[in-house]
């Protein structure tokens, strides 16, 4: 039996490594995502367009605009006279935002009163839009202060952020990428594989060798696995040494939860190809399982924030676990302790999908 | 006959490979011009160039009298029908027929007279309501042919409409075409069936994208005149006196045809005495040269002649004297029963083919013997093996061939024989020993480090069947092995195949084509679900000698018995 499955795994490495295509799949795809996440993709907002439409020239309204200007958040690129003219410009998407200051800004703030600014914002974009905002009430908070001064605050309050002091965005982006490009690599390996199969005849052909159906998955699996092994360990190293993310957890633990994670992805990956009839029914398949997986797995939207229903989904996807864990490993040196939580629903998963796909392989002779 | 085609030093590459050299020829109206040569020939690529679906690279080209360059002019003149024929299956026959005549722009009244004479001429009529993804392969290719025949064509390309359609639905489709050729209409009728090739006015036979010879089939086949024989065989060692018989300085060709050896002698060569290979009392007869002998005649000047040696199988054949039983197999699909109580046994040695119109059962039957599906009620035996029982050991004793030549093309011949002999759980001197024997036997050693996928069909066929052998199989399933294949190929094939049989190593073929099944000791016609009848080929076609017809096909054989069954079936529902 190990005779015939160690000739099969064989066969499976010298078909990888012998086309081209399958080759350029594993390596290319992966490079550009992490160049592209490492570099293109971040939460931070800097240097957002901004428009100014400013109506008073006295001092103090100059003060608040100069603190606008010298922000790393906001780059001016216009000023405005007129309401139509803002308008315009944030309807063509020139600025993202225009900071109104009225004519009596000045005389208020002179005079003790309270005095009004105003910010337009283009809420087409809410995520960056309440990330402005955020920045500017940070700029009229310490502008505020400047003016009061120290002694009359008796609040003061000293953030520190743990796991991620400067808030990089990669270093939460990153460790969860490594986990999305690896299932991406090792589902369309498995699906792909046994549908190629289907499709050249070679499949009938095993399946009249005394090769036996869970032969061929164990066959079919170890392959993918070692593949898994590699390539998230390869993203990991790039993550760490190219984009400079820490990872100060286990590599141990790590590859631990990469061998429960790809063996669940093996079975999802199987389950797909043994009900496609042809490789384009199988990519069909593993995109239609993998957009509403990337969704609920808090790649790149927070669970907590999903509504309940949606929650609950989460937790049959074994991306949401592996995510969880390699932020966990990359940033927190989680412990076995902690990580087991996430472990087991993951093994769990991988012994359901792997059970169903050797009863569809068996089922398909019946 | 005026021409209503002209190629003139046609030439067609895809990239490296040319697809059609220099082939020149003419077409002629009111007549069947049979485009003849086997899979990979380069006959759609000619069919596709006429119908203006591609563009000429060399050489020109004029259709209906209008040079490739003014295509606007004839579209209309031009039906074609492709290989798949381009149903929508999900349409009814009726709304097929619509759809054609909405792209054609009919009006009203050309429509329905169009209609019912085209549904009344190929007898769909009956069934104008049906889906056509319902209909059987024959009436699919019928429907096929009233959507090309619809514009009223001046010139009919048809590619391949023959292809796994039963020979009854066959004949029906030449009587079709037959009367539109009478109405004037130049019919270009691709296939590579060489026996079709005969029914034809002219043909043009390719080989490898070159046109090998053309003109009236009976000029082609009358060079043969006198050289062609039948000689009773003896019952035994039928495949060893073949191939001796092969290898004798007069012989062109030698190839079994049911109990009897069929000889082309070389160009003036006298008939030798054979008395030592077939005995005495048996007696050369004359025959009529078919156009199959004169492809091969013309083929062995170009190649050297196949030198097939015998394989010596090294399998014991299993005791009891049966290697194959099926009985009562069936097998339903839903509430359709695709295969109803098929029995029949093969004893060791033997070579049986299942023989049927695709849909038949007959696939489904073979799928249930080798392992691939399991029966609905019924058993099967294979080498002693219930395979019910013991699926397992079953596989361990049997070899498996499909007709795409099921290997791995980006693996090296090497790679391939070392995978299949590891999963058949070969190892060590057994293992090295078996793929050496495999490569020597096969004659495969100058390709083994070439990767499986760039290799010319030849190999591949005796790669395939290599590693289908690597485990010395007592039983061997032949999937189509030789469909499409060119006639030198099917014999270099066949003769293997006749040493394993010699050797002990039964073996079971499922074919739709006649000129396979006539390589078999024994046939079991499968027809709608059942077998209806078995026996050997000759027995078959001596039911059917008549006065008018003194030598019968397999194929009238066939097309009697399938017309006894029905006949019996109607007499059983009115009764």
């Amino acid at each position: 039996m190990w005779r015939r499955i160690a000739a099969l795994i064989l066969k499976e490495f010298k078909m990888l490594w012998k086309d081209r295509k399958s080759r350029m799949v594993l390596v290319v795809p992966p490079l550009v995502q992490l160049v592209l996440f490492g570099s293109a993709a971040t939460f931070e907002v800097s240097n957002a367009a901004l428009g100014l439409w400013i109506e008073d020239r006295a001092r103090p309204a100059q003060e608040l605009v100069s603190r606008f200007e010298a922000s790393p958040a906001f780059h001016v690129v216009a000023r405005f006279d007129n309401p139509q003219a803002v308008r315009e410009a944030l309807d063509t998407q020139r600025v993202k935002a225009v900071l109104h200051v009225g004519q009596t800004f000045s005389a208020d703030v002179a005079a003790g009163r309270h005095a009004r600014v105003q910010l337009l914002l283009d809420g087409r974009k809410s995520n960056a839009a309440l990330i402005l905002q955020s920045y500017a009430l940070g700029i009229v908070e310490s502008y505020n202060l400047a003016r009061v001064g120290q002694a009359a605050v008796e609040l003061n309050m000293h953030p520190r952020a743990w796991f991620n002091p400067n808030f990089d965005s990669r270093w939460f982006i990153l460790p969860g990428l490594t986990v999305l490009l690896t299932i991406v690599a090792i589902l369309l390996i498995t699906a792909l594989s046994v549908a190629r199969e289907r499709e050249l005849g070679t499949f009938e052909q095993l399946l009249v060798t005394p090769l036996r159906p869970m032969e061929i998955l164990v066959g079919k699996t170890v392959p993918a696995l070692c593949i898994g092994f590699v390539e998230a360990n390869l993203i990991a190293a790039l993550a760490c040494f190219a984009y400079g993310v820490p990872f100060v957890g286990s590599v141990v633990l790590f590859n631990v939860a990469i061998a429960v994670f790809v063996l669940s992805a093996v079975g999802i990956g199987l389950v797909i190809s043994s009900v496609a009839k042809t490789q384009q029914q199988a990519i069909l398949g593993v995109f239609l399982f993998l957009s509403p997986a990337m969704v609920l797995s808090g790649f790149t939207t927070p669970i907590a924030n999903m509504p309940d229903w949606a929650q609950a989904l989460t937790h049959l996807n074994p991306i949401r676990y592996m995510v969880t864990l390699s932020r966990g490993i990359f940033l927190q040196d989680l412990s076995w302790a902690l990580a087991w939580p996430q472990l087991w629903p993951m093994a769990l998963i991988g012994c359901v999908t792997l059970g169903y796909a050797t009863w569809l392989f068996s089922r398909r002779l019946e | 006959m005026p021409a209503s085609v002209t190629l003139t030093n046609l030439g067609k590459s895809f990239g490296t490979t040319a697809a059609l050299t220099d082939v020149t020829a003419a077409i002629g109206a009111g007549q069947i011009t049979g485009l003849v040569g086997p899979d990979g020939a380069g006959k759609t690529t000619l069919l596709r160039l006429i119908a203006g679906l591609l563009t000429p690279d060399k050489g020109t080209l004029e259709v209906l009298g209008h040079a490739a360059t003014d295509r606007d002019a004839v579209r209309g003149d031009i039906g074609y029908m492709p290989q798949r024929f381009g149903l929508y299956e999900d349409l009814t026959v009726q709304e097929n027929l619509n759809l054609q005549a909405d792209l054609h722009d009919l009006d009203e009244a050309a429509r329905s007279e169009r209609f019912a004479t085209l549904l009344q001429f190929t007898g769909l009529a009956p069934f104008s309501r049906r889906l056509a993804g319902q209909l059987s392969g024959g009436m699919k290719q019928k429907l096929g042919l009233a959507c090309a025949l619809l514009p009223r064509p001046k010139l009919l390309l048809l590619d391949e409409p023959s292809a796994g359609v039963d020979p009854a639905s066959r004949r029906e489709l030449w009587r079709i075409v037959r009367t539109m050729a009478g109405t004037g209409v130049a019919i270009v009728w691709s296939t590579a069936y060489l026996d079709e090739a005969e029914r034809c006015d002219s043909f043009l036979l390719l080989d490898g994208g070159r046109l090998l010879a053309s003109g009236s089939p009976s000029d082609f086949t009358r060079r043969l005149e006198g050289r062609t024989f039948l000689i009773d065989l003896p019952e035994r060692q039928r495949h060893r006196v073949q191939r001796e018989a092969a290898a004798l300085p007069s012989i062109a060709d030698a190839t079994i045809q049911g109990r009897s050896l069929r000889l082309v002698l070389k160009e003036g060569s006298a008939l030798p005495d054979l008395s030592e290979l077939v005995g005495a009392r048996a007696l050369p007869r004359p025959t009529r040269p078919r156009f199959e002998d004169a492809f091969v005649s013309l083929l062995l000047a170009d190649r050297p002649p196949v030198s097939a040696p015998g394989i010596q199988a090294t399998s014991a054949p299993s005791a009891d004297g049966i290697a194959i039983e099926a009985r009562d197999l069936t097998r339903d699909f839903g509430k359709f029963r695709a295969v109803d109580k098929v029995s029949f046994t093969v004893r060791p040695g033997e070579i049986f083919g299942l023989l049927g119109p695709n849909g038949a059962g007959k696939s489904t039957t073979f799928r249930m013997l080798c392992g691939l599906l399991a029966p609905s009620a019924g058993s099967a035996h294979v080498a002693g093996v219930d395979l019910g029982r013991a699926r397992a050991t079953a596989r361990e004793r049997i070899g498996y061939m499909s007709q795409k030549f099921s290997l791995y093309g980006n693996l090296s011949v090497r790679d391939n024989l070392d995978f299949f002999s590891g999963v058949y759980g070969l190892a060590g001197r057994r293992r090295s020993s078996r793929i050496a024997w495999t490569i020597e036997s096969f004659d495969l050693g100058s390709v083994a480090d070439l990767e499986a996928g760039t290799l010319p069909l030849g190999f591949k066929q005796r790669l395939a069947l290599g590693c289908a052998l690597l485990h010395e199989p007592q039983v061997l399933f032949l999937d189509e092995p030789t469909s499409g294949v060119d006639p030198l190929m099917r014999r270099e094939f066949w003769s293997r195949i006749g040493g394993l049989a010699d050797g002990g190593v039964t073996v079971l073929v499922t074919s739709h084509f006649m000129e396979e099944a006539e390589y078999c000791d024994r046939l079991g016609i499968v027809y709608a679900g059942r077998m209806i009848a078995s026996g050997s080929p000759d027995a078959m076609k001596q039911r059917f000698v008549t006065a008018a017809l003194p030598e019968p096909t397999l194929e009238d054989a066939f097309v009697g018995l399938i017309r006894e069954h029905d006949a019996e079936r109607q007499g059983a529902a009115a009764a």
